[in-house]
């Protein structure tokens, strides 16, 4: 139960770079988790050879991670949202993406499993019959300070709030002289940023290869749903839920199965409340 | 009938003679094959044309409607795993018959998904196909009947049925018969009023309600047509690699070539998939033998983001341009 917290808690920041893209930019961008296995990679050699802490390593990779991103969005932006076509070709443009970046990941690292070292990975904390893995704890942790900076960022300050306005009116936006572009190129630059941390907590927590990413597509897309779309405390709220669930069923049923269990809230949150827990 | 739905839009031949070509072209190629008579010939072939099918199947909903479908290795390893069923039970059973039932379980499960998240807008059907791959491949590696993560072994009888010589020859037969199926049903649907609803749809659902379209009714048939060949062209597959293990038939590069071979070639018409599996196909068979097996699968999406971009008609469209 309380692991299934945790799990949750790593399933926020996994989540929160869709919701800013999804949620608040409308751009389906289902290549995320492939980028958060970029980030991985990033944190494992950062670990092996210069011997970086994996979260420390994300947070210098972050500037990268948000250039990449700032690039993609203008690629996008040129070749589909300007012709508004950007259902069928925008799509398979990102899918395009998830396949080239996991297929190249394949081919520079291989098939193993990775792991990284770091003085939190063994202990646990213990509060009387309560064990915490640090593994888990200090991942939660991170996610936690992540999505609460980032709410705080987007309601406090000058640009978040002009994100916020583009997620609610590029019109009025544009009326107003204002360049909803340049805003949702950063946005979008920040949602490939928190894919860098996403990624190094996600290889703090257990091995990666490169194909366990599209396990967190059905994921992470069902806890932006489930959460409405981008109001961030409902994902958080979808992510740890999500997190006890999958735990649960991973102790009666086994282990193979949690992955089947987003799809479940996946299809039942489609059918019966496309809007979100939270959501208008 | 196609044939009697050729209007003004529908120039060209009739839906028979249509046919008839295909058919024509179909049995040349078997002929050609033969007389080379070498088997790596017909091993090429088949994938070639069995990318024709799952790209026209693709191109049924995606192309014609514009909802996109990411969920191909699902329809693809239902087809395939209904084979491995149906071998396990009745092991005599021809497999045009197993290619049906595959078609029809694959179909099923379009129908349920498509009944689901049709209703919204396209994007989440889009997702939930991509998470309905991971769930089907997470439930057959679970179903310990059908070999569960460990895979299971399919035993390849060493001379076909009714024609003779090596059993590829009879598997690229029947993909081949197929491809003429599908070739047809896409081109009937484009010249009949159910293209033209799908257009709508594709071009301005909101409108197209309007209009009276009973767009969810023609989402769900396009949703089941286009799984149904998907779960068909999967039927054969356990015969061609003789081991099958989720993790082969579930692999990405089924789902990327499916969509980027219609993208490649051109969604608007049936023409499109075939000329992008073709020219993508040989590519990659190609690279595969000249370069290494690992490049070929990064072509496929290198120039689906390549035609995107910069052709998003495909190579039907580039010519299309020049000639209006």
């Amino acid at each position: 139960m309380i692991s299934g917290l945790l799990l949750g808690g790593f399933y926020a920041a996994v989540s929160i770079g869709v919701a800013i893209s999804f949620g608040m930019l409308d751009i389906v961008n289902i290549a995320h988790p492939a980028f958060i296995l970029l980030g991985s990679y990033v944190a494992y050699i950062a670990n092996t050879v210069l011997g970086l802490d994996p979260i420390v390593a994300a947070a210098i990779a972050m500037p990268a991670f948000y250039l990449l991103g700032a690039l993609i969005y203008q690629i996008y932006y040129v070749a589909f949202e300007r012709r508004e076509d950007q259902s069928l070709r925008g799509l398979s443009f990102f899918f395009g993406l998830l396949f080239i970046a996991e297929v190249t990941l394949v081919l520079i690292f291989g098939v193993d499993y990775r792991l990284v070292q770091a003085s939190y990975i063994g202990p646990s904390l213990k509060f009387g019959p309560i064990e915490l893995p640090l593994r888990l704890l200090v991942p939660f942790g991170v996610s936690m300070a992540m999505v609460a900076g980032l709410q705080l960022f987007l309601s406090k300050t000058f640009l978040g709030r002009a994100i916020q306005a583009v997620a609610q009116d590029q019109l009025a936006l544009r009326l107003m002289a204002a360049n909803p572009t340049r805003i949702k190129r950063v946005a979008f630059g920040l949602s490939f940023a928190t894919a860098a941390i996403a990624g190094a907590i996600l290889i703090v927590i257990q091995p990666v290869e490169p194909s366990i990413g599209r396990e967190y597509i059905g994921r992470v897309f069902a806890i932006v749903v489930l959460g409405g779309l981008g109001s961030f405390a409902g994902m958080v709220i979808a992510a740890l839920s999500l997190g006890i669930v999958e735990t649960l069923t991973a102790t009666f049923f086994g282990p193979s199965w949690a992955p089947a269990v987003s799809f479940g809230v996946l299809l039942v949150t489609l059918a019966v409340r496309p809007s979100g827990i939270l959501g208008r | 009938m196609a044939s009697s739905a050729v209007r003004h839009r529908a120039p060209g031949l009739s839906g028979v003679a249509f046919t008839l070509v295909l058919l024509g072209v179909a049995a040349s190629l078997f002929a050609f094959g033969r007389w080379l008579s070498i088997s790596y010939a017909f091993f090429v072939g088949y994938v070639v044309v069995q990318y024709i099918v799952l790209g026209t199947a693709w191109n049924i909903l995606g192309g014609y409607t514009g909802y996109v479908n990411f969920g191909i290795t699902a329809f693809f390893a239902i087809g395939a795993y209904s084979t491995v069923v149906l071998y396990k039970l009745v092991p005599a059973l021809p497999l045009p018959v197993m290619v049906l039932v595959g078609g029809v379980m694959a179909g099923l499960v379009g129908l349920g998904t498509g009944y689901l998240t049709l209703r919204l807008r396209g994007v989440f059907f889009s997702i939930a196909t991509l998470a309905l791959a991971v769930v089907v491949q997470t439930l057959i590696t679970n179903w310990d009947f059908v070999g569960g993560a460990r895979g299971a072994y399919v035993l390849r009888p060493r001379v076909a049925p009714l024609i003779g010589g090596d059993y590829i020859q009879y598997l690229f037969l029947v993909m081949l018969g197929l491809c003429v199926v599908a070739l047809m049903v896409a081109r009937a649907i484009e010249r009949s009023a159910l293209g033209y609803g799908f257009a709508a749809i594709r071009d301005d659902e909101g409108a197209a309600e309007a209009s009276g379209v009973p767009t969810l009714k023609l989402k769900l048939i396009a949703t089941v047509l286009s799984g149904g060949f998907m779960g068909m062209a999967g039927a054969p597959l356990p015969y061609y690699v003789t081991y099958l293990d989720p993790a082969s038939g579930f692999s990405l590069n089924y789902a990327v070539n499916a969509i980027a071979m219609p993208l490649i070639g051109g969604t608007a018409s049936w023409l499109g998939p075939v000329i992008g599996a073709v020219l993508v196909g040989g590519l990659q068979e190609y690279i595969r033998v000249t370069i290494s097996s690992a490049a070929n699968v990064l072509v496929a999406g290198v120039l689906m983001v390549a035609f995107v971009i910069a052709a998003p008609e495909g190579i039907v469209g580039l010519f299309r341009r020049k000639r209006r």
